[in-house]
């Protein structure tokens, strides 16, 4: 039975070698799209689709280029998008995160800088909100246009629960652990977490650093800063979710829930849960779950506590700032390109649109609009918090490269099981790069 | 004797072996000596990827999940498979229908298996809560505990796989010639004895194919797992190939990703050759010398 097996493994090398010289024998010229098109990349969701799908039918009737719009889900894209743009095929037009998501392709040389575009016409520039622009400034120039909705994170809170305990949503640090202890001794979780998902967990991280250090502490560890994990004010943030943790503010099964299966949703809208920090979309989940809860008014927010003491000015926020439009850089029609985002991300039909499917898109004096739309209680509130926050910061799973994240994620959902205490936190976050 | 049929005939077996197996081999075990995050061109790192592997925290980790998981997987499936698909081998309508229902699992796609099981274990919404103080988790955290996530995963994957290797016993049980248990009969060997003395040995060439598919399997497989726990919590069910897979599309870290992936199949490579050199499957002597 192995008496044949080197003859066939030489053929076999032979044959590798063959096809491995004719892959690399093989790149082609720049495929995908019929001429004079366009393909735009954006993702999944049915409603935010529409109005997208619309504004591309607006553009396609005032003649010239067409684009085509082409839909992912979220989790894949990302894989997807990476591969994509490293083969012949790349999207002209991608949606993305800013930041570090979208810092690798312009490290690589595969978007197109934007900057020339908003310096020939700074209206445009300025029709957007200047914290959720810096996002898509990477050393100095614009590579993107805001695309969707704002989504800051927010702390949610269950009306019903809380007039039942007699107790008010927190506004410090203390008011929080009061309210662990309160709603514990009434047989209800604290706080609803999709503890499955290390992002739900970061989420408190990213906050806490904030208030405590200040936007900068994670500006350094962005920037790879030598001991940046180690300043002492993460070391408190993370002592300060340990503690969390050790007073039960997030119940005892809190790692077997999943957020994208509605788990810590339905906890929080059902009643067993009194709180629920959250980016800005769980209004829109909770309206399609659980639409009694929000229509009936039992759904309150409020901004992320204040830390006494803490460097972080209290009105800063985290989360995501929007979701942009890049040009790639490898695109054979950069003109029409640039006229797409110009004539549609900002067109009244499209932010209209956008507003009604509860988006809330990061252009400048929308107020009247928002209150004129549906949800305006709410979608008043997420655009001033915005446009009142000194800084925005970027959720640090999209801020900082793959790599880090994926190292940062794991390390957190550690933290929070009490696998690793905020030293060796710490310590293995230093090592990530 | 006619002539054997001459190395053309295996050319579009290799070829196609050559391309869907070995060439992706030979590029991976390349990638594994270059840094690569999938965009532009991969970069010449020298044997960096290698020497990581002695610094990577995560691995000893895995290394031991995967083994632990492969163990588990082979003690859970190969008794469960083997009296099932011998039973199933029986005459008999009721076997028939009952063997039609238990192959269920297998025609299900890894999502839907997946998706199926994190319900069921979830403590807050699904049947954990019943069952999980049976289990001696007494909030029903049976995913989200460390401890139970892998044995949670297991029986999953167990749960899974077993039809397959009933089909294994089935078959090979139906192939064992009536007259040795007539013999045995008449001898008076009771259903024990017959099991033991003459079902097994003659089995025994099945079990090593199955052993080999569960352990090799086992090794490398990560869908479901990935679906169920995403390698949490924590760290908890992060096996090997999980670790590979978010090293490389998660982190996007390819070199180093495929320097993992070279050492999976190495493993999984001696894994099976060991199994088959010391079992004596290679020589394929028959087991009905005599008859």
């Amino acid at each position: 039975m192995f008496r044949n097996r080197r003859g066939a493994g030489w053929t076999a090398l032979i044959a590798a070698a063959v096809l491995a010289a004719g892959a690399c024998g093989t790149s082609g010229p720049a495929g995908g799209g019929a001429a004079g098109e366009i393909r735009a990349w954006t993702l999944q969701g049915d409603a935010v689709n529409k109005v997208e799908r619309d504004g591309v039918t607006a553009f396609n009737k005032s003649g010239g280029t067409d684009v085509r719009l082409e839909t992912f889900l979220n989790d894949p894209y990302k894989q997807k998008l990476q591969v994509a743009m490293g083969a012949p095929n790349a999207p002209d037009v991608f949606i993305n995160w800013g930041g570090g998501h979208l810092k690798q392709y312009v490290d690589a040389g595969q978007v197109a800088d934007l900057t020339a575009e908003f310096q020939k016409d700074p209206a445009w520039l300025n029709s957007f909100l200047p914290s959720v622009m810096k996002t898509a400034q990477l050393g100095g120039k614009y590579y993107g246009v805001p695309e969707r909705g704002m989504q800051p994170i927010v702390l949610f809170y269950n009306k019903d629960v809380f007039a039942a305990a007699g107790a008010l949503p927190p506004k410090t640090w203390d008011d929080v652990l009061k309210l662990v202890d309160t709603f514990k001794g009434r047989k209800i979780t604290p706080f609803a977490l999709a503890g499955s998902q290390g992002w739900t967990e970061l989420m408190w991280l990213e906050y806490l650093l904030d208030r405590v250090g200040g936007p900068a502490k994670f500006q350094a560890i962005m920037n790879g800063t030598a001991g940046a994990w180690n300043d002492p004010a993460v070391l408190r943030s993370l002592t300060m979710i340990r503690q969390l943790v050790d007073r039960g503010a997030f119940g005892t099964g809190f790692g077997s829930v999943d957020y994208d299966v509605g788990g810590a949703s339905t906890l929080f809208a059902t009643g067993k849960a009194a709180m629920h920090l959250m980016g800005s979309w769980e209004y829109a989940t909770q309206l399609g779950q659980n639409p009694d809860f929000v229509k009936k008014g039992r759904m309150g927010w409020v901004p992320f506590p204040a830390v006494a003491g803490g460097a972080g000015d209290p009105r800063n926020i985290v989360g995501n700032p929007t979701n942009f439009y890049s040009v790639s850089a490898k695109t054979k029609d950069k003109a029409a390109a640039v006229r797409f985002l110009k004539e549609t991300m900002t067109s009244d039909a499209y932010v209209q649109g956008m507003i009604g499917v509860g988006e809330i898109p990061a252009i400048k004096g929308l107020e009247p609009k928002l209150r004129g739309g549906p949800d305006a209680a709410y979608s008043t509130f997420i655009y001033s918090m915005v446009s009142g926050a000194p800084e925005f910061t970027q959720s640090w799973d999209q801020a900082l490269t793959p790599s880090v994240s994926e190292a940062l994620l794991t390390n957190l959902q550690k933290l929070f099981l009490k696998e690793i205490d905020p030293g060796e936190f710490a310590a293995a976050m230093g090592k990530a790069k | 004797m006619r002539q054997r049929p001459g190395a053309v005939w295996a050319a579009p077996a290799l070829a196609f072996f050559a391309v869907f197996a070995v060439a992706p081999l030979a590029l991976v075990a390349v990638l594994s000596f270059t840094a690569w995050n999938g965009l532009g061109s991969p970069q010449w790192a020298g044997t960096a990827n290698w020497t990581r592997m002695g610094e990577d925290a995560a691995l000893p980790g895995s290394l031991r999940l995967s083994l632990i998981l492969t163990a588990a997987a082979w003690c859970v499936q190969t008794p469960v498979s083997l009296l099932l698909g011998v039973w199933a081998a029986g005459r008999g309508r009721g076997r028939a229908a009952l063997s039609a229902v238990f192959f269920v699992p297998l025609l299900m796609s890894n999502a839907a298996v997946a998706l199926l099981w994190q319900s069921l274990l979830d403590p807050n919404f699904g049947l954990a809560d019943l069952v999980g103080p049976l289990l001696l988790a007494r909030d029903g955290d049976i995913l989200g505990e460390p401890s139970r996530a892998l044995a949670a995963v297991v029986l999953v994957v167990s749960w899974q796989f077993v039809p397959f290797h009933v089909l294994l016993y089935q078959a090979g049980a139906r192939q064992i010639p009536e007259v040795l248990y007539d013999a045995a009969a008449i001898d008076g060997a009771g259903r024990v004895r017959r099991f033991f003395s003459i079902t097994l040995p003659q089995l025994r060439y099945t079990v090593v194919s199955s052993t080999v598919l569960i352990l090799v399997g086992s090794f490398t497989y990560f869908e479901t797992i990935l679906l169920m726990t995403g390698g949490g919590p924590g760290t908890a069910t992060r096996v090997l190939p999980l670790h590979m897979y978010l090293t490389g599309f998660s982190a996007f870290e390819m070199g180093y990703a495929s320097a993992l992936a070279v050492l999976l199949v190495v493993v999984g490579t001696a894994l099976s050759i060991v199994i088959v050199r010391t079992t004596g499957f290679a020589s394929m002597r028959s087991r009905r010398e005599g008859m």
